[in-house]
C-alpha cells in the first residue's frame, strides 16, 4: 500500500444555479493576462449542450483520455511511438475556433465618434490581433441553451438515445436543462501528464494538484490534446500550456480556491482523500461497468489503523490525516455514494465528483393544463425530465445503476424532510423509502445538514500544507513583493 | 581585384565560420541558462490549425532528411563516395535528395505565406522570425538551385565540402577548393554559417530541446517538495 493524499472536490449539481460567479472569480485572478483571454479554467456549461470547447466530450474528434487496447492502457491521442510523428503538428489539437476568439469593444468610439445621424456603437475588437471582429462564438454561447434547441441537439451525450428519450427532453417548454460547472479534475491518472513530451507536467506528491512547469514546457501541445476534459489550455503569447492550479497559493495559506470561496449556491466541497497509489493502473483498467466501484475502492478509509500507519510511513502529516477524517468529500463519495466522477470512461480517474441533479418531474401537457402522473414513490427518477440514459452517459460511463442509486437516496432525503417539516407524508412511507434507498434516518439527516446547513468550515476542510513554511525558510517572501507573484519571473518576449 | 577576392574568401570561409561557431556555442548555452523560459519554438497551431499541417509537417520531414544527408556526407565522406560508385545508386540518391529539397522549398514558402496571410498568426511572428525565414528561404533555394544546375552534388560534396569542414575543425582552414566553387555554392555555404551564427537568437533553438527522454520515462510524473521516506512494508 502506497498511501498518498489528494485534495478532492465535490460539486452538488442540484444546488447549482448557473450564475457563473465561480468563472468570474477565477478569470479575475488567473486568466486576465494576454494570451489567456480565451481560457476559462473554471466554466459553467448548460447541459444538454455542446460545452467549451465545442463538443469536448466527443473523443472521436479530440482523442482525449485513455483507452484499453488489448489489456493495456494507452493514450488515445498519442502513443510513445506516435509522439515522434505528431510533434510537428498535433492532429488532435483544438484550434482557437473550437473555443472562441476573445474580444473587447471599441469603447473609445462612443466618445470620439464624429457627429452624425446614428448613435455611435462600440464595435467588437479581437484581443488577438486588435482588428474589428464579427463575433460568431463566445464563452457560454449556448448558456441556458442559447434560446434554441440547436446547441443542445449537438450534445455528444445524446448519442445512443432513442427518439422517445429525446422527446422526453423536449416534452415541456421545448427542453429541460441543468448546469455543469467544470474545473480541472486533478486526476489520479492524468492523461495530460502522461502525454507531456518535456516532462513539464506533474502531479504534486503532497496534495495531488496537477501543474505545468512553465520553464520546462516547450509548446509541444500534447497535453491539450490528451486531456479528455480539455482543461489544459495553450497560451499563444507565451507558448506555454496553462491550467487550473486549484489556487494552490490560496490553499497553502488555508483559504479555499477562489471558485469555491465565491460559489453563491454553496455547491462546492473540498477535502482530503487518502488513496492507494499502487493501484492506480489496475483501477484505470477496470471494465466500464466496474469503473465507478473500482474508483471508489482506491479511496482509503482514513480511520483504518493500517491506512493511518501507511500514511505516516509515507510522510503524511497527522494534521493531514485528521483533515482526511473530517473530509466532506469522503462522505459524499465513499460513505454516501452520492457523488459520481464525470465521464469516468475516459479512465483518467478524476478527483472531482458530482452529485447528479434532480430534474423536474415529467408531466403531460394537455391543452393548457399540465398534469403529473405518479404512483411509485421514486416515480420521478425514471419519469424525470432528464432521461436516466443521459445522466448515465455523463456520470455512469453509460450504466445507470450508480446514478439511480444516488438519485433515489437524494429523493429519500427530500421525503424525510418533508415528513418532518410539512407532514403530508406518513412515517411508514418515509421509512419504506429510506429502506428502498439503502439509507437510514441518521445518514439522511447528515446528508441534509451537509447539503443545506453547511458552513464554510463544513464545506472546506483544508489541512495546513507546510509548503509555505518550507519556502519561507529559503526565501524572504517580502523580497518578491511587487516583482513576482502575478507577473512574469522571466519575460515572455522572443526574438531580437 | 584578385587580392580583394582572395581576402573576401578568407574572411567568409576561414574567419566567419569560427565567429559563427563561437556565437552558436556561447549563445545557445547563455540563452539556456538565462532565458530558458523562451527556449522553444512558439507554436501557432492553436491560432490556425489547417494550413499548419500542410506547411509544417512536410517542411520538417524535408529539412530533416536533407540536413541528415549533409551531415552523413560530412562525417563519412569515403563511405559516401564508395556508395555512389555505382551510377544507379547515385541517381537514386540524387533524385530523392532533390525531391526532399523541393518539398522543403515548397513547404517553406507555404509556412511563410501562412505567417503572412493569417491575421492571427501574423501577430505572433516576430522580426527575428521574418529574418530567419528569409535566411532559410535563401538557403533552401540555393540548395535546390545547386542540386539542379550543378548535378551530382552528393558525389562532389563528399570530395570538396567535407574536407573543407574537417579542415575547419582541425583549425587549419583550407579554402582553395571552396574558393573555386560557383557563386551559388558559395552563397549556400556563407548563408549556412549565417544561420548557425543566428541560431541561438531565433526559434531554431527548439531543435536542441526535442524531448528525447519521453520515450524512456515513466508515464506519470510526481514531484515532491520534500521526498518522503518511502519506508514501505
Amino acid at each position: 500500500m502506497d498511501v498518498r493524499s489528494q485534495i478532492s472536490m465535490v460539486f452538488h449539481l442540484d444546488k447549482c444555479i448557473g450564475c457563473h460567479t465561480c468563472s468570474i472569480a477565477c478569470k479575475n485572478i488567473w486568466t486576465d493576462r494576454k494570451g489567456t483571454e480565451y481560457m476559462w479554467w473554471n466554466n459553467v456549461e448548460t447541459k444538454p449542450g455542446t460545452g467549451y470547447p465545442t463538443r469536448w466530450e466527443d473523443q472521436e474528434k479530440y482523442s482525449g483520455g485513455w483507452e484499453l487496447k488489448g489489456g493495456r492502457l494507452e493514450l488515445r491521442s498519442t502513443s510513445k511511438s506516435k509522439i515522434v510523428f505528431n510533434i510537428f503538428h498535433n492532429p488532435h489539437m483544438p484550434s482557437m475556433d473550437d473555443y472562441y476568439e476573445p474580444w473587447t469593444y471599441d469603447y473609445g468610439n462612443l466618445f470620439n465618434a464624429p457627429e452624425g445621424c446614428d448613435q455611435p456603437t462600440a464595435k467588437p475588437i479581437s484581443l488577438v490581433n486588435g482588428k474589428y471582429l464579427d463575433i460568431d462564438a463566445g464563452p457560454n454561447w449556448d448558456d441556458d441553451l442559447g434560446g434554441s434547441r440547436v446547441y443542445a441537439a449537438n450534445d455528444p451525450n445524446l448519442e445512443g438515445m432513442n427518439e422517445e428519450q429525446r422527446a422526453q427532453l423536449a416534452a415541456v417548454e421545448r427542453l429541460v436543462m441543468f448546469y455543469f460547472p467544470r474545473i480541472c479534475n486533478h486526476c489520479l491518472n492524468p492523461a495530460c501528464v502522461a502525454a507531456c513530451p518535456s516532462g513539464a507536467m506533474y502531479k504534486r506528491g503532497e496534495d495531488g494538484i496537477v501543474l505545468v512547469d512553465q520553464k520546462r514546457c516547450r509548446a509541444w501541445r500534447a497535453c491539450v490534446a490528451a486531456c479528455p476534459y480539455k482543461k489544459v489550455f495553450y497560451n499563444w503569447q507565451t507558448g506555454k500550456s496553462e491550467k487550473c492550479i486549484l489556487c494552490f497559493p490560496r490553499l497553502e495559506t488555508g483559504q479555499a480556491p477562489a471558485c469555491f470561496h465565491s460559489c453563491v449556491g454553496r455547491i462546492r466541497y473540498l477535502g482530503i482523500l487518502l488513496y492507494d497509489a499502487e493501484r492506480i493502473e489496475e483501477i484505470a483498467k477496470s471494465s466500464d461497468e466496474n469503473l465507478i466501484d473500482a474508483h471508489r475502492s482506491i479511496i482509503l478509509d482514513p480511520y483504518d489503523p493500517q491506512v493511518i500507519e501507511g500514511a505516516r510511513a509515507n510522510g503524511i502529516h497527522d494534521s493531514v490525516i485528521e483533515a482526511a477524517q473530517k473530509s466532506p468529500v469522503y462522505l459524499w463519495v465513499k460513505l454516501w455514494k452520492l457523488a459520481l466522477p464525470p465521464h469516468i470512461e475516459f479512465r483518467t480517474l478524476p478527483m472531482l465528483f458530482y452529485v447528479p441533479p434532480m430534474s423536474p418531474v415529467m408531466a403531460q401537457k394537455d391543452g393548457d393544463i399540465i398534469s403529473h402522473t405518479s404512483d411509485d414513490l421514486f416515480h420521478d427518477i425514471d419519469q424525470a425530465r432528464l432521461p436516466m440514459q443521459y445522466l448515465a452517459r455523463l456520470f455512469g460511463a453509460g450504466h445507470d445503476g450508480k446514478v439511480r442509486y444516488a438519485l433515489r437516496k437524494q429523493k429519500a432525503v427530500r421525503a424525510y424532510r418533508r415528513w418532518l417539516t410539512v407532514g403530508d407524508i406518513s412515517e411508514a412511507t418515509v421509512d419504506r423509502m429510506l429502506r428502498e434507498a439503502d439509507t437510514t434516518r441518521d445518514e439522511v439527516e447528515a446528508i441534509y445538514r451537509l447539503t443545506s446547513l453547511c458552513t464554510f468550515e463544513d464545506r472546506f476542510v483544508i489541512p495546513p500544507m507546510y509548503r509555505e513554511e518550507a519556502i519561507e525558510m529559503l526565501q524572504d517572501p517580502m523580497e518578491a513583493k511587487q516583482s513576482a507573484g502575478f507577473g512574469f519571473m522571466e519575460g515572455p518576449s522572443r526574438g531580437l | 581585384m584578385t587580392t580583394f577576392a582572395n581576402y573576401l574568401d578568407t574572411v567568409l570561409f576561414a574567419v566567419f565560420p569560427y565567429v559563427a561557431m563561437v556565437l552558436f556555442l556561447v549563445g545557445t548555452i547563455h540563452r539556456y541558462r538565462s532565458e530558458s523560459f523562451t527556449y522553444s519554438s512558439l507554436s501557432s497551431q492553436l491560432l490556425e490549425n489547417k494550413q499548419h499541417f500542410w506547411a509544417v509537417v512536410p517542411f520538417h520531414y524535408g529539412i530533416i532528411t536533407v540536413l541528415t544527408g549533409h551531415i552523413v556526407a560530412f562525417l563519412i565522406p569515403r563511405q559516401f563516395l564508395l556508395f555512389n560508385s555505382k551510377p544507379l545508386r547515385l541517381y537514386i540518391l540524387e533524385v530523392s535528395a532533390l525531391i526532399f529539397g523541393i518539398t522543403t522549398l515548397v513547404s517553406l514558402l507555404a509556412i511563410i505565406a501562412r505567417r503572412f496571410t493569417d491575421p492571427r498568426v501574423r501577430v505572433v511572428t516576430t522580426k527575428a522570425d521574418w529574418f530567419l525565414y528569409g535566411m532559410l528561404l535563401l538557403q533552401v533555394f540555393c540548395g535546390v538551385y545547386v542540386a539542379i544546375f550543378y548535378r551530382w552534388g552528393s558525389a562532389w560534396f563528399a570530395a570538396s565540402a567535407s574536407p573543407y569542414l574537417w579542415s575547419l575543425l582541425k583549425l587549419r582552414p583550407e579554402i582553395a577548393v571552396i574558393a573555386a566553387m560557383p557563386f551559388a555554392v558559395k552563397l549556400h555555404i556563407v548563408n549556412a554559417w549565417l544561420v548557425i551564427a543566428f541560431f541561438p537568437f531565433t526559434r531554431l533553438v527548439h531543435i536542441l530541446v526535442v524531448p528525447n527522454q519521453y520515450l524512456f520515462r515513466k508515464r506519470q510524473v510526481v514531484r515532491w517538495y520534500r521526498r518522503p521516506q518511502m519506508a514501505r512494508s
